[in-house]
């Protein structure tokens, strides 16, 4: 079973490292549902300006004839300008790159961002792109047989559940 | 076996809601709300059934429909080819199911049809089970006094957008149920969510025989069936049946059962009015009331690309 520091002091090491290159023109998006989490707590955290924006990507996946589309999720969310800003998206784990992918392609159908980082609690590697974080608060090599799940309980406190499948 | 559905119970094709699981209704409901906010996109289009063939077969005209499912097709990045059958093949004596076996072979992905026969859509659901063409789709957009399927579930995605809850509500259907695929849907939708009380209002010679055995409670007096209700559907008038003699007149229509601002305060002061379009102002429809602050037609219109996106996407990711 792999040996993950708790989520909340991820989510520290992500502010810290982010901090320096956050500026008045950056702009948060988070990939629901657990990127969207982190994203709303960096966004107190760092005092970011711009409204907090959410993307919901199963509408751009590549895997979509698999796997169907599904109940329950939310709407994607950009309430700023996208044209010409600086955007960091943010999800709690990078795997095989395809969600960040997707949400590549969706964001610029919101317009022609200035740039674009990511940020990732987790990197378990097993990319399947050539994809790579911006900022992340820890790597480490998960088997392909096991899910990161993070999951938020009521009083707001961020917890990843390892399951195997 | 319900013919809509696949071996692992998904929705294959979308036929009527007749006999449509509770469960399948509502996840139809909640896959729209996302595509509601695609339409406010700078590009308002998502990648979904990009390379996708969608084959709009109307054997019967109706611009708007017809649009609507075009521009939902569009947004999910499908590409549309309408048929306009008075001008071709089916004119020249070409029968149903070879003009579906042609498009099956020009390897369409899904059909969207409106027919004035009951049951035509189900007729090229079974044709293409039968003939190993399952993976095409079908959804119905309106098939003679049978069903109109996606208008039934626009109307409860407005229903539930603006009531939240179907299950302490009262819904008065009004109008020309007798000739109404719209109404036979709306009633099986409602009754299916657990609405209460479903009630029709309309003349005697409006209303199908043993109407009743639907669920329904029926009214006669408008003024008494609109007593209450929190939703007020109205039904078109089609213009062809004054011709008959199943009503004595527009303006007669239009004093007994045209909505008005009058007729409507009978309903609860928060109640909706919904109406599925074209509307017959002044015939079932009073302009005050079209125009005023309770009526939900426009709104309808807008859920129903977005529920239309929904179905097809649901289709064809199973």
């Amino acid at each position: 079973m792999p040996n993950l520091p708790p989520a909340a002091d991820l989510c520290r090491r992500l502010a810290d490292a982010m901090r320096p290159h956050a500026t008045p023109a950056t702009a948060l998006v988070g990939i629901h549902t657990g990127g969207a989490w982190v994203a709303e707590w960096l966004h107190r955290e760092l005092g970011i300006q711009a409204p907090l924006g959410t993307m919901n990507v199963s509408f751009y996946r590549d895997d979509y004839s698999q796997r169907g589309l599904h109940a329950g999720r939310k709407p994607s969310s950009i309430p700023f300008d996208v044209e010409g800003a600086h955007i960091v998206i943010v999800d709690d784990v990078l795997y095989t790159g395809r969600t960040i992918r997707a949400a590549l392609n969706e964001l610029f159908d919101y317009g022609r961002p200035g740039k674009v980082d990511l940020a990732v609690l987790v990197d378990r590697g097993g990319r399947e792109l050539p994809i790579g974080a911006t900022w992340c608060a820890h790597a480490m090599q998960v088997p392909a047989g096991i899910n990161l799940d993070l999951e938020r309980t009521e009083d707001g406190q961020l917890a990843f559940r390892i399951v195997e499948k | 076996m319900n013919p809509q559905l696949n071996k692992n119970g998904e929705l294959q094709h979308l036929l009527t809601i007749e006999g449509l699981p509770r469960e399948i209704i509502l996840s139809i409901l909640d896959i729209a709300a996302p595509f509601t906010e695609v339409a406010e996109r700078e590009v308002k289009k998502v990648p979904l059934l990009r390379g996708k063939s969608v084959f709009n077969l109307f054997f019967e005209n109706s611009t708007r429909t017809r649009t609507t499912f075009e521009i939902a097709a569009k947004r999910l990045s499908a590409d549309v080819i309408n048929l306009n059958i008075n001008t071709s093949s089916t004119a020249k004596g070409e029968t149903l199911i070879d003009t579906v076996d042609n498009l099956a072979a020009m390897q369409a992905d899904m059909f969207i049809v409106r027919h004035a026969a009951s049951g035509a859509p189900y007729l090229i659901a079974q044709h293409l089970r039968a003939t190993g063409a399952d993976h095409i789709h079908v959804v119905n957009a309106g098939d003679g006094r049978h069903a109109h399927p996606t208008q039934g579930l626009l109307d409860m995605y407005t229903i539930r957008h603006y009531k939240k809850d179907f299950t302490g509500l009262t819904v008065a259907i009004v109008g020309d149920v007798l000739h109404s695929r719209v109404a036979r849907s709306q009633i099986h939708a409602l009754t299916t969510l657990g609405v209460p009380e479903v009630r029709v209002i309309a003349p005697k010679t409006l209303l199908p025989t043993e109407v009743e055995r639907m669920g329904v409670r029926v009214f006669n007096d408008m003024r008494e069936g609109l007593r209450g209700v929190d939703v007020v559907m109205m039904l078109r008038l089609q213009n062809e049946r004054m011709n008959g003699a199943l009503l004595a007149s527009p303006q007669e229509y239009f004093k007994y059962y045209g909505l008005t601002p009058d007729k409507l305060e009978q309903a609860k002061p928060d109640a909706i009015v919904m109406h599925p379009g074209p509307m017959n102002r002044g015939v079932e429809i009073d302009s005050a009331v079209a125009d005023g602050g309770q009526a939900v037609i426009l709104p309808q219109v807008t859920f129903g690309i977005a529920v239309r996106m929904a179905v097809m996407s649901m289709l064809a990711g199973n």
